[in-house]
């Protein structure tokens, strides 16, 4: 087993391992924390994988501003900050099962590919083309239009974001 | 280097992981953060799958999967805005976030 292989194993368990916590620890604050280490682990994995690029936006986007806009909002939303009462709902063996059929059903319907067992080779250097990337998300022969699409999508949602969260009674006061 | 399967295997553990939470938490907040944790698996098998078919053939360039990618964290980051936007605004109005709770389009 190779070094690569033994850190890839540690990752996944900590990132594994942080996914549980983020769905049944009682504190919100704490949930969120985990969150954090998860999406750190995500970015590990993009690593393994060679995608650089994303391992840094993971950590830029995910971490940086997601997970705290997930903190702020865990914070504005808890008058209290101990928790009051069960935080998952009472019969969770349901979706307990339903997840591990799910599982199930995915890793078997994954091993029936034929590229299920095969190794993935070191690239070459510089095989993560992000010159190519960029041009090719401005090029209209390219994906500039899923690109402008997804831009204009977020611009959207931001403005109504603002938008519901707004507060009408404070501004009329 | 690390067989294929295995990152498949922790992605597809990890979109469960987050499926159960999206089903188990009465949070609204716990609920995106279920759905941030799928999104997050969904990504590995994008990257994994890129990585894959790049060592298949190098040329020309495979920018596919990471125009996905980014697309992905495009609308994860719009998500989470929409959403912790809803949730604030509904605990203004209702002063909870438990979604059992919100039954205002209840007929």
């Amino acid at each position: 087993m190779s070094g690569l292989q033994i850190i890839f194993i540690l990752v996944a368990a900590v990132t594994l391992f942080s996914a549980l916590m983020v769905v049944t620890v009682r504190r919100m604050m704490h949930a969120a924390l985990w969150l954090v280490l998860a999406l750190f682990g995500v970015a590990v994995m993009f690593a393994t994988l060679q995608a650089s690029f994303f391992a840094v936006i993971q950590v830029l986007v995910y971490i940086g501003a997601i997970a705290i806009l997930i903190i702020f909002s865990i914070m504005l939303t808890q008058r209290v900050l101990e928790t009051s009462g069960e935080q998952i709902i009472r019969n969770w063996w349901l979706p307990a099962l339903v997840a591990l059929v799910l599982f199930g059903l995915l890793a078997s319907a994954l091993s029936l590919w034929r590229g299920f067992g095969e190794q993935l080779v070191e690239l070459p250097a510089g095989v993560e083309n992000i010159p190519a990337l960029g041009k090719a998300l401005v090029d209209p022969a390219g994906y500039a239009i899923p690109f402008e699409v997804a831009s204009v999508l977020l611009l959207a949602a931001l403005i109504g974001a603002i938008y519901v969260a707004i507060d009408r009674k404070e501004k009329a006061k | 280097m690390i067989p294929i399967s295995w990152y498949l295997i922790v992605a597809a553990a990890l979109f469960c992981i987050g499926l159960f939470g999206v089903f188990v938490r009465k949070n609204a907040v716990g609920i995106l953060m279920g759905v941030e944790l799928m999104l997050n698996a969904v990504n590995i098998n994008l990257i994994a799958f890129w990585h894959y078919h790049t060592q298949v053939m190098a040329n020309p360039p495979q920018i596919s999967a990471l125009v996905y990618v980014a697309i992905v964290f495009i609308v994860a980051a719009a998500e989470v805005a929409v959403g912790l936007a809803l949730v604030i605004s509904a605990y203004r109005r209702r002063q909870t976030v438990v979604v059992d709770d919100m039954n205002l389009l209840k007929g």
